[in-house]
């Protein structure tokens, strides 16, 4: 029931591509429960072993009564209380049993989903950049919440319900036919039915909640659009059009939705009717059998057989729950085995070389890179760049700007050819010793949640709050720290009121505070006021100043300052000297620098 | 909840009203099996009974139960179809108050809300619909029928029945009181778990750059494991509800044996009625659980309906006037006089006193830095925002005046962020101009510097939700192309060049310059390279006009236009521009 809430969808499960490999993957990580999960099992064998034989004792006591009515000395109470009192211990055995079995289970799932967390958490930080550039985040961020916990809700269930319901049908079996051969007959007569009513039901409604679930997703994405849009649909009257379009997905929503909600809906009815039928059975045939025997103590058996009829149907719908279940578990396990099992970055533990200090001479030799195998964007580079001169990488909007900042900082692997830092080649170095070589100054300006010392030492043990304060001062962030309530820890958060210029000078203050020999800066466009502009470029001077910097230019007098400028195209690098050599080499770049700053052609 | 059902057309009271004689039916007949059961006992404890009269009462129970069936799967039907035609309308009714909202109440609410409201929250009511509504008209019934019947028989065990009932109330209100606030905090920890991974990921390469891995991940363990021990207790709580349910019922059925046994002894009972006891008490019980049940649900509905009613009961603050103007003849004028806004909710003025005139033909630009204002003087032109004081008049018109279909016609908008719609290439640019002409089309693609575009991927090439699957610069230029299709009066240029390089930025401007000479560009940008060429310059900063006049009258005389074009070109780039 209350998966009927998340959707109306619960008919709907998605499939595993193999449910037979997701079920071996996910047996293999729970194996460190095995033992707590054996016992969970005996618990719930325990509980429904109780609770089946449980209804013969009452079939007795039934027996007693009638046989007390019969008989000139009463009812048997002593013995009715005897029973009595043994049910009583029974029950709470069961329901003991019971408990202890959820309790173990509960505590097996929620164990293991912390761990399906942890781990992608932890694979997140070890996958190679090209996995996520490629992919959105909100499919990894919907494995890290919604799958693991769709398998913390399901699994739980499903395996104990599993195991209750063999065993309750099992035990029935054995009980009905001990009891009455001929009652029990009757009672598992309807089984078939029931299935083959299920099974018909499921199949057609199966359809319809497919094609509703396809008409809301598409709802969805018309809906998300155009309220998205909103300003742009009212300039261009195009409401009414919106609105047609949604009209013809909405009714098609109706058609389908009614027809699987109904469907579905017969489920429950028609197995209650089969159920009833059932217990019908039993009351007729019982009742022919006692009179036929003349025996008046069949009561007893009716009686019981009431009962084990109500529990019988009870492991059937079970059963169809279940696989439900299980589908949408194991689709969503695969989901995180498959993030789990994508290929990571790789090993450096042989990797002895290690630069400690570097003066910050940068070679590229023959260097051949592209992103996806056999299309080379950037062929043939080289370029030598002395320590601390002053690179800029210039180039149209889409001309590939990143692909050296990902090359420099080893986020992807040049295909051939080497970089090398004062003479040693990049792939002898672990990743995390050429990250401790670069600053980095990103364009998105990214901080996190945490004070503002922490985003300033970020990951860094040991830096002295005097250090910090010359960096603020550096920076001009001096007076805004000063003026927050907790000074430098302050928390920044979604409440924190903070500039984007200040972020860029955040991030910038960030760079300075690790005092890397080398540096990779993206200017800012755009988007900070003229004061904060003058601000930030002061600041980007003092960090650059004595340092081997690439800079992702965009403002003139950086890109005419610099020692090299390296000026990219399609993802090539197609053109480098200085502003001068390439000014009159008359080639793209200065094509680029004319576009920008000549008049516009009269007319 | 009860507001909702105010937007039920009035056949659905007639659907509920025959839906619930329906399930009054269905449960009379769910409760005479019991009488006729307990007609079967009494024979087989008769001795020298007739079969026949065991297969007579047989049938009949058999009969029961099918017509209890067909009942049942009636009142599904028409719970269905009313529930699905319901949300049908409200998603309808919300969607349609939602497209007559101006921008004004579209921030009120948010976008991302307002897409949870029309889908989830819609979706929320139609299942409480399907399945609550059902439970809640069953389950007072069925109790009634019940107890009625159980009236009178033996006031024992009705008492005892009662306390079945008691201990499940209690049991469950204390699992409400100690889980509920549990379980609300649990979505704010998964959220928490969310927020801290996509800093991770969204960070990824200044986490890397940092060599800051094992920071993140301990901050990540931090949220796990406060989420784990939440979602333990939780459960560990709620694993106590299937037990002691158990209990409570197996309990029962021994209690009212047993005690019957007595009762019988005693001479008080029969046997027969003891057996139908059995299910009369469970009867009760079910009721019970069926209406925990809607409780469970009730809170969900009923902040989703709230939800809705907020959205279809929003007045409108901009709507159109009862008698528009008549056309003046004039084509292509903007005008400001002395315009002051501030948002609805906003404290302060985002623009003080205004004032301009754009004439037709001209090409007028407006630069300013961050939050100076320009694209809120601009949102006031297409009323997507009321003026607070002063007025905008387009042809010598107060826009106020204007049914607003007739003054977008006169508008060619061109937003900041450029959004295309799902459909194809041909479909986008006709937006504003559903019988353009192919050679109109061709027209407009070239002026944008859209051709590659074309080429590319031709009219009939697929365009994703948003324009997904195209870049920003070329949603920009398809994005300028369709407002040029449109031939409107007045182009508006909200920052609409700035994901396009220099080069690029340069031959439109040029090719709209030699193009489209009879209409007004209103243009609103960053760069100076942009505008440099303009007619007429506004200069905004907070949100009042600082400058006015052409590139070189400004950069002779206003101290933050010279600001910002130092920030931007060279010094020499300024004095040989």
């Amino acid at each position: 029931m209350a998966n009927m809430a998340g959707g109306g969808n619960v008919q709907y499960a998605e499939r595993p591509r193999s449910m037979k490999k997701s079920f071996g993957k996910l047996a293999l990580f729970l194996k460190p429960y095995l033992i707590p999960m054996i016992v969970a099992l005996l618990c719930a064998v325990a509980a429904t072993v109780f609770n089946i034989i449980s209804p013969d004792r009452i079939g007795r006591i039934t027996a007693l009564i009638t046989e007390g009515l019969m008989s000139p000395d009463g009812i048997d109470l002593a013995q009715i209380g005897q029973i009595g009192l043994s049910l009583v211990i029974m029950y709470g055995c069961c329901a003991v049993f019971g408990y202890a079995q959820g309790w173990i289970m509960t505590t097996i799932t929620q164990r293991a989903c912390n761990r399906f967390r942890k781990a992608i958490s932890r694979k997140i930080n070890r996958l190679p950049l090209k996995y996520f550039d490629t992919r959105s985040y909100g499919d990894v961020l919907s494995r890290v919440t919604n799958d693991v916990d769709m398998i913390g809700q399901t699994l739980n269930q499903s395996l104990s319900q599993m195991v209750t319901a063999v065993t309750m049908i099992v035990g029935l079996l054995i009980m009905m036919f001990i009891t009455s051969w001929q009652l029990a007959i009757v009672a598992v007569a309807t089984v078939p039915v029931s299935i083959i009513l299920v099974l018909i039901i499921v199949s057609i409604s199966q359809k319809y909640f497919k094609q509703q679930q396809n008409y809301l997703g598409a709802i969805n994405g018309h809906i998300e659009e155009v309220f998205s849009s909103h300003n742009v649909i009212k300039a261009y009257n195009a409401e009414d059009k919106m609105i047609n379009t949604f009209d013809g997905i909405n009714r098609r929503i109706y058609g389908s939705a009614w027809r699987a909600q109904f469907l579905s809906g017969m489920m429950q009815p028609i197995m209650t009717f089969v159920g009833n039928l059932g217990y019908v059975g039993v009351c007729i045939v019982g009742g022919i059998i006692a009179i036929q025997n003349g025996d008046v103590t069949f009561i007893g058996v009716i009686t019981s057989f009431m009962i084990y009829v109500r529990l019988f149907s009870q492991p059937l719908t079970q059963f169809s729950q279940v696989a439900n279940t299980m589908q949408s578990t194991m689709a969503a396990a695969e989901r995180v085995f498959d993030f789990l099992e994508e290929e990571e970055m790789s090993d450096e533990s042989g990797m002895t070389a290690k630069l400690d200090s570097v003066k910050g001479d940068i070679r590229f030799e023959h260097v051949n890179f592209g992103y996806v195998p056999g299309k080379i964007i950037i062929h043939d580079f080289n370029v030598d760049i002395k320590a601390g001169q002053k690179v800029a990488i210039v180039g149209p909007t889409g001309a590939g700007k990143t692909t050296l900042v990902n090359l420099l900082m080893k986020f992807y692997d040049v295909t051939s050819g080497e970089i090398y830092i004062d003479g040693v080649p990049v792939s002898s170095l672990t990743r995390a010793n050429v990250h401790d070589l670069f600053g980095m100054v990103l364009q998105d300006t990214w901080l996190f949640e945490g004070t503002i010392r922490e985003n300033l030492t970020y990951g860094k043990e040991g830096i002295s709050d005097d250090t910090l304060n010359k960096v603020l001062k550096a920076t001009g962030l001096e007076h805004f720290v000063k003026t927050l309530p907790h000074g430098l820890d302050t928390v920044l958060d979604d409440n924190t009121n903070i500039s984007q210029g200040q972020r860029q000078l955040l991030t910038i203050a960030r760079a300075m505070v690790e005092n890397a020999p080398m540096l990779i800066l993206d200017e800012a466009t755009s988007s900070v006021d003229t004061r904060t502009e003058i601000l930030i470029q002061q600041a980007m001077d003092n960090l650059t100043h004595g340092r081997t910097a690439f800079i992702i230019a965009h403002r003139l007098s950086t890109i005419k300052n610099a020692d090299i400028i390296l000026v990219m195209k399609d993802g090539n690098i197609i053109e480098q000297g200085n502003h001068a050599q390439l000014m009159e080499k008359g080639g793209f770049y200065a094509d680029l620098y004319n576009s920008q700053f000549d008049q516009a052609e009269e007319e | 909840m009860i507001r909702i059902l105010k937007n039920f057309k009035w056949y659905y009271w007639l659907m509920l009203a025959l839906m619930l004689l329906i399930i009054v039916g269905q449960v009379q007949l769910d409760l005479i099996v019991p009488e006729y059961m307990s007609q079967i006992v009494s024979l087989v404890t008769t001795p020298g009974s007739e079969m026949s009269e065991i297969w007579r009462v047989g049938l009949i129970m058999i009969a029961c139960a099918f017509g209890s069936l067909v009942c049942t799967v009636l009142a599904s039907f028409i719970a269905a179809r009313m529930a699905a035609g319901f949300a049908e309308l409200l998603r309808d009714k919300v969607f349609r108050k939602v497209e007559s909202f101006s921008m004004n109440e579209i921030n009120k609410f948010s976008t991302a809300s307002l897409i949870t409201r029309c889908t989830n929250d819609v979706q929320q009511i139609q299942t409480f619909i399907t399945i609550g509504l059902r439970l809640l008209i069953t389950a007072p019934i069925m109790a009634i029928g019940a107890i009625v019947k159980m009236s009178g028989k033996s006031g024992e065990l009705t008492l005892l029945t009662f306390a079945g009932v008691l201990v499940i109330v209690v049991f469950v209100l204390f699992i409400y009181i100690v889980a509920v606030p549990r379980f609300k905090s649990i979505q704010k920890l998964t959220d928490r778990i969310n927020k801290v991974t996509r800093e991770n990921l969204t960070g990824l390469r200044v986490v890397r750059a940092y060599n800051a891995e094992a920071y993140q991940e301990e901050k990540f363990d931090k949220a796990n494991t406060a989420v784990t021990k939440t979602y333990l207790f939780v459960n560990r709580v709620l694993s106590l509800m299937q037990p002691v349910m158990q209990i409570v019922m197996n309990g029962l059925s021994l209690g009212i044996v047993w005690l019957g046994a007595t009762l019988i002894n005693a001479n008080v009972l029969e046997l027969p009625t003891m057996m139908s006891f059995t299910m009369y008490s469970m009867q009760v019980i079910l009721s019970f659980l069926m209406l925990i049940m809607v409780f469970i649900f009730m809170p969900r509905a009923s902040v989703s309906s709230k939800r809705i009613n907020e959205v279809l009961s929003t007045k409108n603050i901009i709507n159109d006037p009862e008698t528009p103007a008549a056309d003046t003849g004039i084509k292509g004028e903007l005008e400001f006089r002395n315009v002051s806004f501030k948002y609805p909710d906003g404290d302060g003025y985002v623009l003080k006193d205004i004032s301009f005139k754009a004439e037709k033909g001209q090409t007028f630009a407006i630069i300013g830095s961050t939050g100076s204002g320009k694209s809120s003087l601009l949102n006031l032109i297409p009323r997507f925002y009321d003026v607070t004081e002063g007025e905008v008049l387009v042809d010598g018109v107060n826009v106020k005046e204007y049914r607003q279909e007739e003054l977008h016609d006169k508008i060619g908008y061109v937003p900041q962020k450029a959004v295309l719609f799902s459909g194809t290439v041909d479909s986008n640019l006709r937006f504003g101009k559903e019988d353009a002409t192919r050679e109109e089309l061709a027209k407009a693609v070239k002026i944008a510097q859209a051709n590659n575009i074309i080429e590319k991927k031709g009219y009939g090439g697929n365009v994703a939700q948003g324009g997904q699957n195209m870049s920003g610069g070329q949603k920009q230029r398809m994005s300028i192309a369709r407002a040029i299709v449109k031939n409107p009066e007045i182009y508006l240029f909200d920052d609409s060049f700035s994901a396009l390089d220099y080069k690029t930025d340069r031959l439109l401007r040029e090719a709209i310059n030699k193009n489209i000479k009879d209409a007004t560009n209103i243009i609103v940008a960053q760069r100076i390279g942009t505008i440099k060429n303009a007619d007429r310059i506004l200069v905004l900063d907070d949100g009042r006009v600082v400058g006015d006049g052409t590139h070189e009258e400004l950069l002779a005389n206003c101290s933050v236009y010279q600001e910002i074009a130092h920030s931007q070109l060279s010094k020499e780039e300024l004095a040989n521009g």
